[in-house]
This record gives structure tokens, C-alpha cells and sequence, in this order.
């Protein structure tokens, strides 16, 4: 017998359990019980009282379904509708892959001598800086003596990819958030739950959906995880624009459209980088994760260092993502900078 | 003066306007037509009474004063003429049309070409040059650069800041940044132009300076502005019409002369008493317009000067007369009695603010 028949025998619900209450052991200390000749029938001891869970309530009643059907009631779901959901999620996403395929092939195929220049001649459009602009060379061309050249960029490109992705959507939704609070309220718990999810749980519905060769699975993957920095820093940018300067746009006559590109857009455009620096941070971080779902990079060779017990090859491959972190974040923020110098207020 | 402002044409109309802030104005509507008060109202319904039943004609071409003390329902009032704040109840009539019944496009068309609006804070956009700042209602209605340019630099060299164009807001001074807060307002070319506190944010001397700037664009340009001050002086000296708002409501409104010399109650005498009485009052509202003078005449005077200039003229000798001429007719004689007795003080009220803060 277990705790809780009194309850089904007081709800009269025995005959919906089956008759055989208890009568078939079915788990092991039942079994065990038996036997050492006990029969169940003792008094119940306070201090063994189990919580009423739903595998407590199985014990007394076999037709109360066990927690484990939950999660199988999930999985079953799932695959049932997975189906359904990868007609219309395939096509969707399908410019993922191809964009995320482009990049990759675009950047080994082409040159180092034309790459390595052109990265360069980025970071100094965007910081102006002789100091950062030696200190990228520097990385750049260090990885590449050490044979890293061809995994950081497949890295590198990844990151373009999805953290322009990831600025594509998020600047409008973090717009949209901000000139509604019904869609601040209902996108902020979807943005806290893709921030505190575990990595790895993105990972387990979106192998399902998708063919583990397709670039998209990691794709979706690292846009999830990275793109909620530039919203939450879009919607709270355009927030914080000062209400004297919108009350004189208002004054003006400005209509929304004006006001969103000409005056709440560029005044927010420092936190937005913000965001777009985070982001970019957090894509680098999913980058090794994304390894493990076939994504080219850096993380490949992290992953091996594990799995293969090479300590160096793991040791340096971090140290190369360690090194693309630091380029990333020092040229965002000198290009955020000197956006912060035209907008003192 | 008084009989110029009935021939004027009226250009604002406000007409019993009520302000209500809380979650269920109207609601709160019946309660103060009833007669309850701001603090009652606070008390009872939590609900702010922000204005309640204004009434003021703002003729075309004069400066309207709006002036209170912070939490008077000023900065509340002027935000209704250009419907940055929505009524609770009551009218506002612009060239005699309600603007409350405008839609969307009705009433940016009213923001951009027939107010304009000059703000404490100056309110320019950080991220766009002066130029940029200055052409922005310009902007707004889609001109072009080309089309602006020439423009803004007019306004800029009028308020004189020919040359910064190039420069950013952040690089001027609070004083060149509320010039280029006025060359905004003015270029819009807009008949009616609303200061919300204009100069409040400026040190004494450069608000003077911004002072006489305004007088002298008015004296060319003649715009209907309303102005927000709760500075005593700096509305007395602008001040073609005075409105006093007390807790949202209008205490007295007249001629600026007028309500220094007929104060209506308590709380204006209080307003009034620290004034410099001679700096302000004029001959023309001591001046006898009938009956000679008594001692010889010593001088001509017009009417238009402070009581000020006319000791300075004396010399401090009270036994002068002064003849009121203008365009070489006589108005009236101004005995220096009588501008002793005009510039008695009122002093503080017995009943009033003042006194009860000091016992």
C-alpha cells in the first residue's frame, strides 16, 4: 500500500485507479518490501511523509500519470508538431544558411592580402585610431603566423553575419518596445528568459527542426542568445532621449517618422552601439557552443582540445577567441566613442 | 494703452479652460465647478488641479506675460496653445478657430507655420550644427539645405551669432545657446511665437541682454508672443498685458501700469511689494491729463519714460513740474509730487504670503 490511497478511497476515485491499487509491486523498494515479508500495512511514519508529487500519487493510484510522462508529453508534442513547424520555419530561415555559407566562403576564398587589409582598413573608417589600428594588425597577423588564420575568420565571419542579423531585427523591435509599453511588458520576460536560458537548451528543440549540417542551426542559435543586448539598449536609448528635446520637436511640428530618424534615432545611437557591442561579445561567446552543432571556427578547435585531451590546441584556440574578443570590443567602442563626442549634450 | 488693446485684433482666445491631471479628470470636472479648490482637490481625489477657468484674449502683435510662481499652472497654460497638452475642458481659439478640433494634420500644420516656440532648457538637438538648429522648422516642412541656408544665417547674424554656424550646441555658452533657440523660433517665421520661461535659465546680465534683444526684434517684427516668466521684473518689463496665475487659476490681468498701481488683491500687493516702482511705472500712468502745473514748468517729458528718468531729469529737486508732450502735443503735466506718491511702496500685505513667513 502506499501513502496516499486514503485520498483516492475518499474521493471514491478506486475504481478509475484499477482495481489493483497496490497489489502489483512495481517499483524495486516495494519489491524489497515484500521480500522482507512486510506487507505495507504499517502505521505511516510522520517523518517519511512524501510530498504528494505526481510519482507519490502514482504509487497509490496507477492511473495518475508519473512526472516523467510530463516530459515525454512534451517530446511527443514537440516531435508531432515539428513537422508542421519546419515547413514554415525551413523557408524562413533558409537566408540564414545561405548568408552564414556566403560569408564563410567569401572570406577564405578570397585572399589573405586582400582580407587582411580590408579588415584593417575597417577598423580605422570606424575608430580613426593608429594605436588600435597596430594593435588589430598585430593580432591579426599573429594568428595567422601561428596557422590560426583560416578558423578565426570562419569565426569572424559567423559573428558578422549574425550580429548584423541581430542588429537588422533588434534595433525595431527595441524602437517598437520603446513607443509601447504593452510591447515593452510583453517582450521583456522573452528577453530575460533568452538571457538566462542555458545555451546548450537553444540547442536541443533547434536539432529537431533542423539538419545538423544546416549553417542556420547554429545561426538561430547564436541571434537568439546575442540579440538581446541591442534591444534592451534600443528600447532604453530611445527612452532616455531628453523629453525637452521631443517636446521641441513636437513644438515644431515633426511628425513621428521625423522624430524616430532625426532626432530619438541619433540621440540614441550611443546606447544602441552599446547594445551592438554587447551583442557582438555575446555572439563571440555562443561562437564555441555553436561548435558543437557543426559551426567552422575557433570553437572547432577548442571542442577538439576537449574531446582529444590536446591541451595546447585547446589552450591556444581560447586564447585566439580571448584575442577577437578584445579586437571586437576595443574597435565597437572607439567607433562608440566617437559618436559619444558629437553628441554631448 | 488701454484703449489700443480694444482695437486690437485678438489672435488667442483661451476661454474657460480647465486642466485636470489625475486618472479621472473629467469626473473631477463637477468638483471644481463646484468650487473646490487645488489642495481640496488633492486632498479628496488625489487629483492634481492644474488650471482652472482661464480666460485671456493675447492680442496680435503684443507680448502677453504669463506669470506665477512655480507650480502656478504657467509652463501648463502655454503648453495648451500649441496642444502639447490636451484640455481637460474649455476653448482655445486660434484666429478664431478652435484648435481643439484640429486632427493630426491641422495641427502640425499649426506648429509649423504659425507657432514656433522658445524653450527654458533651449531644447536645440545635440547631434545638429547651430545652422542645423536654426533651419529646423525650416527642415521640418521638407526645405532643402539650399533653400534654408540663407536663412538661418539671417536669423543667426540677428541675434547675433553670425559665424557659429558650423559649431555644435555644446560648444556655446546657456546664453548663445538660447540665441540660437530664438533665431529657431524666429526663423519659422511664425506669427505667433510661445516662451516657455525663455530666459529663466540665464545669468542676470545676459538675461537683460536677452531682454532688450526681444524688445528690439518685437519693435521690428511685431509678433504676437506669450511669454512665461516668474520673474517680477523681467515681465514687467516686457509685458504689454500681465496675466498672474495663482494655483491655476488667474489672480488678476491687466496693463503691467495697472496692476502695480491697483493691485487687486493680497497676493499680488505681496507679488509687487519688493519692486523697483520708479524703474517701472511711466509718466503715463502718473501723469495728470488735466490742470496745470504747479511750480513753472522746468522740461518736457514723454509719456512713455520711467518715473526714473524723470528724477534723473529733476536732478532730485521735488518742487519741478515736467510737461507730457508726444509728437508735439500736450498729454498732460507731471508734478514731481506726484511721482513721489507713486513710487510710495505698497509693502508687504498684513495678511499676505510675506507676512505670515516672516512671523
Amino acid at each position: 500500500m502506499a501513502t496516499y490511497d486514503w485520498l483516492f478511497s475518499t474521493l471514491g476515485l478506486e475504481q478509475w485507479c484499477g482495481a489493483s491499487g497496490g497489489s502489483a509491486p512495481t517499483s524495486l523498494s516495494d519489491l524489497a518490501a515484500q521480500s522482507r515479508g512486510e506487507t505495507g500495512e504499517q502505521a505511516v511514519d510522520i517523518w517519511e511523509l512524501p510530498f504528494p508529487s505526481m510519482d507519490a500519487l502514482n504509487d497509490a493510484c496507477p492511473a495518475f500519470p508519473q512526472s516523467r510522462e510530463l516530459t515525454l508529453g512534451l517530446e511527443e508534442g514537440f516531435l508531432d508538431i515539428k513537422d508542421t513547424l519546419s515547413v514554415v520555419l525551413d523557408p524562413i530561415t533558409q537566408p540564414l544558411s545561405w548568408a552564414l555559407d556566403a560569408a564563410l566562403y567569401g572570406i577564405l576564398n578570397t585572399p589573405w592580402w586582400i582580407v587582411i587589409p580590408l579588415l584593417l582598413a575597417i577598423t580605422w573608417a570606424v575608430s580613426r585610431s593608429w594605436g588600435l589600428l597596430a594593435f588589430v594588425a598585430a593580432c591579426i597577423l599573429g594568428l595567422a603566423f601561428i596557422d590560426h588564420y583560416d578558423y578565426a575568420m570562419q569565426t569572424l565571419a559567423i559573428i558578422f553575419v549574425c550580429a548584423f542579423i541581430c542588429v537588422l531585427f533588434g534595433v525595431p523591435i527595441g524602437i517598437g518596445m520603446s513607443r509601447s509599453d504593452t510591447m515593452q511588458n510583453a517582450t521583456i520576460p522573452i528577453l530575460d528568459m533568452l538571457q538566462t536560458l542555458p545555451p546548450f537548451v537553444y540547442l536541443i528543440p533547434l536539432i529537431f527542426l533542423f539538419s545538423v549540417t544546416e549553417p542556420k542551426l547554429y545561426g538561430i542559435a547564436i541571434i537568439l542568445y546575442a540579440i538581446v543586448p541591442v534591444i534592451r539598449l534600443t528600447n532604453l536609448g530611445i527612452r532616455m532621449v531628453d523629453k525637452n528635446v521631443i517636446e521641441a520637436a513636437d513644438a515644431f511640428g515633426m511628425t513621428d517618422r521625423q522624430k524616430l530618424f532625426g532626432v530619438q534615432i541619433p540621440l540614441a545611437l550611443p546606447n544602441i552601439m552599446a547594445g551592438v557591442n554587447q551583442t557582438i561579445m555575446m555572439s563571440l561567446a555562443m561562437v564555441v557552443i555553436a561548435s558543437l552543432v557543426s559551426a567552422p571556427g575557433l570553437g572547432v578547435l577548442v571542442l577538439r582540445g576537449i574531446r582529444n585531451l590536446e591541451l595546447g590546441v585547446g589552450l591556444v584556440a581560447g586564447l585566439g577567441i580571448v584575442l577577437l574578443a578584445v579586437i571586437l570590443d576595443r574597435v565597437t567602442k572607439a567607433s562608440l566613442a566617437r559618436i559619444n563626442a558629437t553628441h554631448k549634450a | 494703452m488701454r484703449n489700443d488693446r480694444d482695437s486690437k485684433t485678438t489672435k488667442i482666445e483661451i476661454r474657460h479652460l480647465y486642466k485636470i491631471f489625475g486618472p479621472h479628470p473629467e469626473a473631477m470636472l463637477e468638483h471644481v465647478h463646484a468650487g473646490m479648490g487645488k489642495s481640496e482637490l488633492m486632498e479628496t481625489h488625489q487629483h492634481v488641479l492644474g488650471l482652472s477657468d482661464i480666460n485671456v484674449d493675447v492680442k496680435e502683435g503684443d507680448i502677453t506675460v504669463m506669470m506665477g510662481l512655480s507650480g502656478s499652472g504657467k509652463s501648463t497654460l502655454i503648453r495648451h496653445l500649441n496642444r502639447l497638452i490636451d484640455p481637460t475642458a474649455g476653448e482655445v481659439r486660434v484666429d478664431g478657430e478652435n484648435i481643439l478640433d484640429y486632427d493630426e494634420r491641422q495641427l502640425r500644420h499649426l506648429r509649423r507655420n504659425r507657432m514656433s516656440m522658445v524653450f527654458q532648457n533651449f531644447a536645440l538637438l545635440p547631434h545638429r550644427t547651430v545652422r542645423e538648429n536654426t533651419a529646423l522648422a525650416l527642415t521640418v516642412r521638407g526645405e532643402s539645405r539650399a533653400d534654408y541656408e540663407q536663412e538661418a544665417a539671417r536669423w543667426l547674424d540677428r541675434v547675433g551669432l553670425g559665424g557659429s554656424e558650423e559649431q555644435y550646441p555644446h560648444q556655446l555658452s546657456g546664453g548663445m545657446q538660447q540665441r540660437v533657440g530664438l533665431a529657431r523660433a524666429l526663423a519659422s517665421n511664425a506669427p505667433i511665437m510661445l516662451m516657455d520661461e525663455a530666459f529663466s535659465a540665464l545669468d542676470p546680465l545676459i538675461r537683460t541682454d536677452m531682454q532688450d534683444l526681444l524688445l528690439e526684434l518685437q519693435e521690428e517684427l511685431s509678433k504676437t508672443v506669450v511669454f512665461i516668466s516668474h520673474d517680477l521684473d523681467e515681465a514687467l518689463k516686457l509685458a504689454d498685458h500681465l496675466v498672474i496665475l495663482k494655483d491655476g487659476y488667474v489672480v488678476q490681468q491687466d496693463e503691467p501700469q495697472r496692476i502695480l498701481l491697483e493691485p487687486a488683491d493680497d497676493y499680488i500687493v505681496d507679488f509687487i511689494s519688493d519692486i523697483n516702482r520708479a524703474r517701472v511705472l511711466r509718466v503715463r500712468s502718473v501723469m495728470r491729463a488735466e490742470g496745470e502745473a504747479r511750480g513753472g514748468v522746468t522740461g518736457e517729458i514723454g509719456p512713455e519714460e520711467t518715473l526714473e528718468e524723470v528724477i534723473s531729469k529733476s536732478g532730485g529737486d521735488t518742487s519741478c513740474s515736467f510737461l507730457v508732450q508726444q509728437d508735439g502735443r500736450k498729454l498732460g503735466v507731471l508734478d514731481m509730487n506726484d511721482v513721489m506718491r507713486a513710487l510710495v511702496p505698497t509693502g508687504a500685505s498684513e495678511h499676505g504670503l510675506r507676512s505670515r513667513a516672516s512671523a
